[in-house]
């Protein structure tokens, strides 16, 4: 076997043999269970880290290993699996294994004490070798399978402390939400299956058959659209986000690893695998859902008091803009937001279990068991309590407001400059995505600022509370600070400019512009298009390489990533501008708000309240009540009535009926049987008999021949009968 | 030995059920254990006799050419044959019968009332199954049918609930009703096969299909298919006639729910795939669309209704018409124009019957562990409970921390309930849905539904049982013995090898479906 086979087998050998450890030998070690676990998962990181260190040097095509073998076959019916790496899952694989191995260190202070401590690192395991096998997998029904096992996993870790009923029931929802999306996925990988005349599940076999033959375009639509749904329900897009934010009942740190930084990043990550295939009025559909979920999900985050709440909604508003950036086909900006997203957003959210651990401590310290240790209500001035982890949070927040020399700036602004330059492209209706990006970049900014000021700053809102705060120890902090440190721009870009788009940095050489084999650009209209957006920048340079590539292609079409991709360029600099400007206001407002205290809340509250906009937000706009009055009480209510009409009626009533009309039958018959024909016919002629022997007694002289004639009618009459019957 | 090999699957229960009722006069008076001991090395002498079969089974060959096939003469004026044989499509039923059998008796074994008559009938009803699947002469089929039935009606009827002799009924009456239809279709193959009267399945095929009469206008192969279909499918069971599964599967002992779920229910499913696909491909083509539907809505209807239960037993009932839903969605993919999906139909289809067996044992076991101690198993407790205090309240909770290792085979089986990948329900059910998929768009769009149901009910009564706070009644509570986990870990086991490496299931059975499919397809 290659090397590289084994070494890319251990990121699935590796965790599942940590699970495996952990469920049954777990107790052993007690406490030090948890070093298994991370030398297992340090191991991984540093393998990661050894194809990563090629990313440098191979180009977004090259793949550095793809091993298929046969999993089930018969006849003509094969199923694969396999295992494909190229710049973009070694990328990933990082990302997965940094944030696990992190998750792993921090857990072991986190979750000092807990009953079931191996249970957790084992489900840890199990979580990151199914994440690794969605990373790795080479086909669609293989990301299938391993998408549903971090499903169970998430749902084993959402509900870790299921003795707490909203846990358990939170864990419940997360499973079927997704599940709901996962019948879209599976029915489009139905589809994408039968395409073309050779079948297959393998993710290059497809594109290759979308590529070279003729397929109908509402087919592929359709059939794009469902396998995105897979990732509406793990990304939690809408209609399918309701799950994610009562996923926060999990332990913090579970909500950092999967439901911020990658699981939840696994719908994009699909996403951009099938993007060479995804048919223009698919991504529009994509496009539309992203900015949606960001500006909705942005919109209720304002209101949460709860600190993971928050956190919670911010990421599906994130995820929504990676969403929309693959939508208006910037497929590079996607896939860096993700990234950059998985580290300030981890970051973020151990962060903030840090101020719950503390806050934790200190009301087991004061025997409160009322106050709520996760509302930001609570808190306040915990800056000088907790100085590492305020400034791991602070620079992340920086970073996710979009706040230049950090990495959510730039991928932001590579987001939202794709949105303006498909707006530029297409005009209409598409001027709501730039608007949806940057007005949700306006409230991220706000509200992110608003959760810095209301824990770590202003007086503490309860002295004592305040009083028993302290730092986290190292296990914890290490975690954030080295976190924090990716969120700077610098890692990504590799240069200090922070104007730049990184067009120059590692990051998109190593991930290029992808491609995309169904949508097809007439490059003079391209071309017309662009002259426009392009005056605005100067940007002529760039024109004259959009002509050069048009001529090297043939039958007047170009690609239309590249396309992308010079529209973005394009719109770099009118982005960043209105980017800086939508972020700075953000902040500003929170800081007179929230800092400075200049304008109360509450007022804001009431003015905004006229149309019931806050209490739209704080409720969540009530999509939950929606669903469960709409649909989920309905659908019991229906499997009620149908399990009543199946039973008391169906079975009861009528096949039971069947049984007593027969029975009723039955009985009528043997009164027939019986008490006529019985009683009456066989008895009367048995008293006729009688009657006539007594009559024939007489001539019961032993004469032979009326013996013989008795017999004989008592034939003739038995035959009579017997025929009859 | 290789002739001898498939008779002595039968007759051994046979055998051991005889020596049950001669040491019943002798040993069996002081020591009531030696019945079970007996059946146990019955069934343990069947197993291993399975596994043997097994190692020397070639799936390559079919029933003319198999090593194990016995064919001789046995009522020859009617031209009746004691024919047994063993292919691709028998085989992973054959496997199924002995272990579930074998596990069953371990299942049994704190059976206190009339152990003799209970092991016995057992032991015979063993015997029945394993014919069933063995047989390839129709007559001899249709006798091993009919031998079950009666040890079934007494088990259910006599170590039943407290409904246990209306159950025994309905179920009894239900599946004769079956049987007559099954006899008439039997008959008219007998008497209008072109070639002489015959019963031998394997002759049929040649000669069914060019059977040429009809009947009050109707075509007979259509009257045959017709009459065939109606006695498979209550033993599947299809909707509608499967109002009698809930009842007898809740009232029947557990090892008895186990093999009636396990085991009986593929012998409708498996009579189509012997009998009325190779013989009458004509019809099934054209039945193929009434055949997805009603699989579907087996899917719908079973998990809608499964949802809405609140005894965990009538729970598992339902879910099992909703699996075998699969089957029949799988097995209508046979028409698809695409070769790949009939593949993937048909042989999905007999994956799922193979490994729901399975699923649906640990399910019922399971359930079964849990009401010998709570003596209960209800999920909620009904609205017109006996004790109105607790109408309408959970009547367990927070299991999960009590009973961990339970808790741990209840996850296992939950979720390969409900088709998650790496453990074996879900390639099967993916393998159904794709075959469908190729033949029956729409209607398996509507049937993928069953994904997300599925889920439900498995996922809702997990919460409401296992999670929340701890319902401090059951703090006496204990977890799983020794003899339950020996009972559930060859279970466990196959789930996650067939979930995670189903190639050897499908070595077995894919040569005997591709052969069916090319029997059926040139009819399309």
């Amino acid at each position: 076997m290659e090397f590289n086979l084994i070494i890319a087998l251990s990121f699935l050998f590796i965790p599942i043999s940590l699970f495996v450890y952990q469920l049954f030998f777990g107790h052993i070690l007690k406490h030090n269970t948890w070093y298994v676990s991370i030398i297992g998962i340090g191991i991984n990181l540093s393998l990661a880290l050894s194809f990563f260190y090629r990313v440098f040097h191979n180009s977004p095509d090259d793949h550095m290993l793809h091993y298929r073998a046969n999993w089930l076959t018969t006849g003509n019916f094969n199923m694969d699996l396999g295992i494909f790496i190229d710049n973009m899952s070694a990328i990933m694989l990082v990302v997965v294994s940094l944030v696990s191995f992190l998750v792993h260190l921090y857990s072991s202070e986190y979750m000092k004490g807990d009953s079931r401590f191996s249970r957790y690192y084992a489900f840890l395991g199990l979580f990151t070798f199914s994440m690794n096998g969605i990373v790795l997998a080479d086909s669609i029904a293989m990301i299938y399978i391993f998408w549903e096992l971090v499903g169970l996993s998430s749902f084993l870790l959402i509900g870790f402390w299921f003795e707490k009923t909203s846990a358990a029931m939170a864990s419940k929802k997360a499973f079927l939400v997704n599940r709901v999306g996962d019948i879209g996925m599976f029915i489009g990988i139905m589809m994408i299956y039968f395409v073309g005349e050779t079948h297959s599940f393998n993710l290059s076999d497809i594109i290759e058959k979308v590529k070279t033959s003729e397929i109908d375009s509402t087919y592929l639509t359709t059939a794009g659209i469902l396998l995105f749904l897979g990732a509406v329900g793990k990304s939690a897009q809408l209609p399918l986000h309701i799950w994610l934010p009562d996923a926060m009942e999990g332990p913090t740190p579970v909500s950092a690893l999967i439901h911020a930084a990658t699981m939840v990043a696994a719908g994009v990550y699909m996403t951009l695998r099938i993007f060479p295939i995804l048919t223009g009025d698919a991504l529009t559909y994509i496009a539309f859902t992203g900015a949606a979920t960001a500006i909705f999900a942005a919109s209720i985050a304002i209101t949460q008091t709860d600190i993971k709440k928050v956190l919670a909604y911010s990421t599906v508003s994130q995820l929504g803009y990676m969403v929309l950036a693959i939508g208006v086909g910037s497929y590079l900006a996607a896939f860096f937001h993700l990234v950059t997203h998985a580290m300030f957003k981890a970051c973020l959210f151990l962060a903030s279990g840090s101020v719950i651990h503390s806050m934790h401590n200190s009301l087991h310290k004061l025997n409160d068991h009322e106050t709520d240790a996760q509302d930001m209500m609570n808190m306040g001035g915990m800056k000088n309590k907790m100085p590492i982890t305020y400034f791991a949070m602070l620079i992340t927040t920086l970073a996710i407001s979009g706040v230049p020399f950090f990495s959510g700036f730039v991928s932001k602004d590579a987001i939202l400059a794709g949105t303006l330059s498909h707006y530029f492209d297409h005009g209409g209706i598409t001027i709501l995505l730039p608007i949806a990006g940057f007005v949700s970049a306006l409230i991220t900014a706000f509200y992110m600022f608003r959760l810095i000021f209301l824990t770590f700053h202003g007086k503490p809102k309860n002295k004592e509370i305040h009083k028993h705060l302290h730092e986290s120890p190292a296990a914890m902090t290490f975690p954030l600070i080295l976190l924090s440190l990716f969120s700077f721009a610098i890692f990504f870009t590799g240069t200090i400019n922070p104007l730049s788009d990184g067009s120059k940095g590692w990051f998109s050489k190593a991930i290029g512009n992808g491609h995309n084999y169904v949508i097809k650009v007439d490059s003079h209209k391209a071309d017309a298009k662009h002259d426009e957006s392009y005056d605005l920048v100067h940007s002529n340079e760039i024109h004259s390489k959009a002509n050069s590539n048009h001529n090297s292609s043939s039958d007047n079409l170009y690609n239309f990533t590249e396309h992308v991709a010079h529209g973005t360029h394009a719109a770099h600099y009118t982005a960043m501008y209105l980017s800086l400007l939508v972020a700075a206001l953000g902040i500003l407002l929170s800081v007179i708000i929230y800092y400075y205290n200049k304008i109360n809340p509450n007022s804001f509250i009431k003015v905004f309240n006229v149309l019931k906009l806050y209490d739209l937000s704080k409720n969540k706009f009530y999509i939950d009540e929606l669903y469960n009055n709409v649909i989920y009480k309905p659908f019991m209510f229906w499997s009620k009535v149908s399990s009543k009409i199946d039973w008391d009626y169906y079975d009861q009533k009528f096949i039971d009926s069947i049984g007593k009309i027969t029975l009723s039958i039955s009985n009528k018959s043997t009164k027939v049987d019986y008490d006529w024909l019985d009683q009456k016919v066989v008895d009367g002629f048995g008293k006729i008999t009688h009657f006539m022997s007594l009559k024939l007694k007489k001539m019961q002289g032993g004469v032979i021949q009326s013996y013989i004639l008795g017999g004989l009618i008592a034939l003739i009459v038995i035959t009579l009968i017997v025929k009859q019957i | 030995m290789d002739s001898w090999i498939l008779s002595l699957l039968i007759f051994i229960p046979v055998i051991g059920s005889v020596a049950m009722l001669m040491a019943s006069n002798s040993i069996g008076k002081e020591n009531k254990n030696i019945y079970k001991i007996i059946a146990l090395i019955a069934t343990g002498l069947q197993l291993i006799l399975a596994a043997i079969l097994y190692i020397n089974f070639d799936p390559s060959l079919g029933i003319e050419e198999s090593p194990f096939t016995v064919q001789v003469d046995w009522i020859s004026s009617f031209n009746i044959q004691y024919f047994i044989g063993v292919d691709g499509l028998s085989m992973p039923m054959v496997l199924l019968t002995a272990l579930l059998s074998f596990l069953c008796i371990g299942i049994s074994w704190n059976i206190k009332k009339a152990p003799l008559g209970y092991f016995a009938l057992f032991l015979l009803l063993d015997a029945g199954m394993m014919g069933v699947f063995l047989s390839m002469d129709f007559f001899l089929f249709y006798v091993f049918w009919e031998v079950m039935l009666l040890p079934m009606y007494f088990l259910i009827g006599m170590w039943g609930g407290p409904q246990r002799h209306y159950a025994a009924i309905k179920f009894f009456l239900y599946t004769l009703f079956g049987s007559v239809f099954m006899l008439l279709g039997m008959l008219a193959l007998y008497y209008y096969a072109p070639d002489g009267n015959t019963f031998n399945l394997i002759e049929l095929i040649k000669q069914a299909p060019r059977i040429e009469a009809s009947l009050w206008g109707y075509d007979m192969k259509f009257l045959i298919w017709i009459s065939l279909f109606i006695g498979f499918a209550i033993k599947v069971p299809v909707f509608p006639f499967h109002t009698w599964l809930p009842l007898a599967h809740v009232e029947a002992p557990t090892a008895i729910s186990v093999i009636l779920a396990g085991v009986l229910l593929k012998m409708g499913t498996y009579g189509m795939l012997r009998i009325s696909y190779p013989l009458l491909p004509g019809e099934v083509v054209n039945f193929s669309f009434i055949l997805a539907l009603l699989g579907v809505i087996n899917i719908l209807w079973g998990a809608i209704n499964a949802i809405a239960q609140t005894d965990m037993k009538k729970m598992v009932a339902y879910s099992s018409v909703s699996h075998m839903g699969y089957v029949l969605l799988g097995m209508a993919a046979v028409v698809s124009t695409e070769s790949a999906g009939a593949e993937a139909g048909l042989n999905g289809a007999v994956m799922q019957m193979f490994n729901h067996g399975t699923i649906t044992a640990m399910l019922f076991m399971l359930v079964g562990v849990l009401y010998d101690q709570a003596h209960h198993r209800w999920i909620v407790y009904p609205d017109d409970y006996e004790k109105p205090e607790l109408a309408g309240k959970l009547a367990f909770g927070g299991l999960a921390s009590k009973v961990p290792v339970f808790n741990g085979f209840i996850v296992l089986a939950f979720f390969a309930g409900l088709g998650l990948p790496a453990l074996s329900g879900f390639i099967s059910e993916a393998l159904c849905f794709i075959g469908g998929f190729s033949a029956f768009r729409v209607l398996t769009i509507i049937g993928t539904l069953g994904i997300l149901l599925n889920a439900i009910y498995f996922l809702r009564a997990y919460q409401r049982v296992f999670l929340g706070p701890f319902n401090e009644d059951y703090k006496d509570l204990k977890d799983m013995s020794n003899r339950d986990l020996a009972i559930i870990l060859p279970l466990a086991f196959l789930t996650l090898l067939f979930g995670v490496y189903p190639q050897p299931l499908m070595n077995i059975i894919s040569n005997s479906l591709n052969k069916i499919i090319i029997i059926v397809q040139p009819y399309i």
